[in-house]
């Protein structure tokens, strides 16, 4: 019997439940792990990732939970199925990784977990976007709508990539410190107390930090009318903070070491730092921060094996272990999929499926702010 | 007819074929990407990230009146000088230990030295959190120790910045110090202990200038990869503490903006590497080498 074979009568046996999810997943992690993890030189792995037939698509994601939760959800069942390995890499920040894409050979990058409506942006603008072949990924029809909105119109209608997850970026406390009631009370301005001065953590990222100084000066973000307000209030929460972080591992242990008491923090993060027992509290305050997460295909990669690894990815049993595994909500529209008992008490879950509630970038506001204000965000930064 | 030339005239090829390996690496390695980021620099960054190809001044016309870049610039040879100076001083007594150590274990000791080379200078960097962060150890036995009450914050600023460094550099200073030492002939110091020298006198007046070629050598090599790094000042640095890599780094990966990254990166280039003319100059690089053999 062959791999593909062995898959298609497991997931059956899911479907009937002759099996448990968990042991679903058993069994086709052990068939992920038969199939082996062979590594090889990236020159080595751009050449095949380009072939018709690839036997290797790489993946780069963000490390950490949201990783371990990719390889053992998704890539070895995947590559138990098709015989195509998956490599997986990791990144810091979007930035990084982007400047990365662009200093390789095409072919060398495939699939990306990105950030954003914004990322999305940008890979197209820098003509690394391809043209999905929706038919080929199915399970598209699953996703909700509204996620899937968002990216047509910036390439004139087509996908380059699929939804996956979405989340927010709100404020985490130390409820040793801050009270639930408090937190409530003074929403985003909590990052801007003074007795919390050299305790205050900041995301270095300068979209992030000028959404919220914009909402701590009471504008829209996504409509910014006094920019001199929003620099001054940056430099007044510069000056309460003990560092800016840059990653989530760092974002985790700040907060669990208690070098910092409030910062504005991940979804996700925050959830798995309760989870493993930290007196943490998050909020998201009114008008706060959402993203959108996708799965990116970048230009000169082998589009079929893709969008077949997009398909597997969004398969609902897969989607669902991957949301519970990274603690963000799927992209699926809970309208049409039953996403069990866990994916619905994580935080920012949206049971409408229509995401209303929640306040995304606007890709095209803040692509044309770019260019000034990343760099007037990395002045403020350090001083200035 | 024309003579042929005589055997020890004619262009003998040999030397270039053995060295043409090393050349080849440092034409591909070093010379062609130093000018891809010369041509870089005269580029310019479009609003999407993608460059402007062409030949424009903008960005050197930037990072040369720019303030902002000169302060950072300041303050990273600041912090690189201070921890090549705290190097130096603590450097030295191990260095002259190991130099005049009558053990037969020296050669342990050497590589006792190079031991921390065996571990990612990034793990390296960050192992200070667990050692000064607040549930860190010190903090942890202060408290244990009814010392103080409250844990006190220590990481995040310029002094731990200076510590990371020294940490990292550490090494190559006492290596520079040692081979200075190990050659001084030791029949100077008895000489000058027989003419009424007291052991310290002897010291400074003997072994201390002798030694001063492997205290600039290292000094030279602890401020140069001290003044490039980024990624101490990024572990940790608090909000105020960038280096000049930093700025080459935020302007590269986070701002897509190569062209300035590159002219800023050249320009850190060419004032260390007048630094290291300088030094060659007055003082011969020749004894940076001698470290390594």
């Amino acid at each position: 019997m062959d791999d593909t074979t062995r898959y298609q009568r497991l997931l059956e046996r899911y479907r009937n439940g002759d099996i448990d999810r968990r042991g679903f997943l058993t069994l086709l992690g052990a068939a992920g792990l038969s199939a082996g993890l062979v590594g090889g030189p990236m020159a080595a792995l751009s050449r095949r990732a380009r072939a018709a037939t690839p036997d290797q698509v790489r993946f780069d994601g963000w490390g950490g939970i949201v990783s371990e939760a990719f390889r053992e959800y998704a890539f070895q069942p995947y590559t138990a199925k098709t015989g195509i390995e998956v490599v997986d890499g990791t990144f810091g920040g979007a930035d990084e990784y982007l400047a990365r894409v662009r200093a390789s050979q095409p072919g060398e990058f495939n699939v990306a977990h990105l950030s954003g409506v914004f990322d999305y942006a940008r890979y197209h603008n820098l003509d690394l976007s391809t043209t999905l072949n929706e038919d080929n990924i199915p399970n598209l029809k699953l996703v909700i709508t509204a996620l899937m909105d968002a990216f047509r119109p910036l390439t004139g209608g087509t996908l380059s990539a699929v939804p996956y997850d979405y989340g927010t970026t709100g404020i985490a406390y130390n409820r040793k410190h801050v009270s639930d009631d408090e937190a409530k009370e003074l929403g985003a301005k909590l990052l801007l107390k003074p007795e919390f001065k050299g305790k205050v953590g900041g995301w270095g990222e300068w979209k992030t930090r000028i959404w919220y100084a914009a909402l701590q000066t009471g504008q829209d973000p996504n409509g910014i009318e006094d920019m001199d307000a929003v620099w001054d209030t940056l430099r007044e929460h510069r000056d309460l903070l003990l560092k800016y972080w840059t990653s989530g591992a760092e974002l985790m242990s700040l907060l669990a070491e208690e070098e910092i008491y409030v910062t504005e923090a991940w979804s996700g993060r925050v959830k798995a730092l309760q989870d493993q027992g930290h007196d943490i509290g998050y909020l998201d305050p009114p008008g706060g921060l959402a993203w959108q997460e996708c799965l990116f295909v970048i230009k000169g990669s082998p589009m079929a094996a893709c969008e077949e690894l997009l398909n597997f990815m969004l398969e609902p049993e897969v989607s669902i272990a991957v949301a519970e595994g990274q603690n963000y909500p799927p992209a699926l529209d809970p309208t049409k999929v039953d996403l069990g008992e866990e994916v619905p008490v994580l935080p920012s879950f949206d049971p409408t499926g229509t995401l209303d509630s929640l306040n995304f970038f606007d890709p095209v506001y803040w692509n044309s702010h770019e260019a000034e204000w990343s760099k007037t965000f990395g002045r403020v930064q350090k001083g200035y | 007819m024309a003579a042929s030339k005589p055997k020890d005239e004619r262009f003998d090829r040999r030397p270039w074929l053995l060295l043409s390996p090393a050349l080849a690496s440092v034409l591909l390695l070093l010379v062609i990407p130093t000018v891809f980021i010369v041509v870089y620099s005269f580029w310019l960054r479009t609003a999407v990230g993608s460059e402007q190809v062409g030949f424009y001044l903008d960005n050197w016309q930037e990072v040369l009146t720019d303030g902002f870049y000169h302060d950072i610039l300041f303050q990273t040879l600041r912090i690189a000088a201070l921890s090549t100076l705290v190097c130096a001083l603590v450097g030295y007594i191990p260095a002259y230990f190991i130099a005049y150590t009558s053990t037969r274990h020296k050669a342990l000791l050497l590589l006792l030295l190079m031991l921390p080379f065996w571990v990612s200078y990034i793990i390296r960097t960050m192992s200070w959190i667990n050692i000064l962060g607040v549930s860190g150890a010190v903090n942890s036995t202060l408290m244990a120790l009814g010392i103080i009450s409250e844990p006190i914050q220590m990481l995040y600023n310029e002094a731990t910045v200076i510590l990371g460094l020294v940490h990292f550099l550490l090494p190559f200073m006492i290596l520079n110090i040692y081979v200075s030492l190990d050659g001084i002939d030791r029949s100077l110091t008895d000489a000058a202990r027989s003419l009424g020298c007291t052991g310290w006198q002897a010291f400074r007046e003997v072994t201390l200038p002798l030694s001063v070629p492997g205290l600039a050598a290292g000094g030279l090599l602890c401020f140069v990869l001290g003044a490039g790094t980024y990624i101490t000042p990024m572990v940790l640095g608090g909000p105020r503490n960038a280096m000049f890599a930093n700025l080459v780094y935020e302007a590269i990966v986070t701002q897509l903006n190569w062209p300035l990254g590159s002219a800023l990166s050249l320009l850190l280039l060419a004032l260390l590497g007048t630094l290291v003319m300088v030094y060659s100059r007055f003082l011969g690089i020749d004894q940076i080498a001698k470290s390594f053999r």
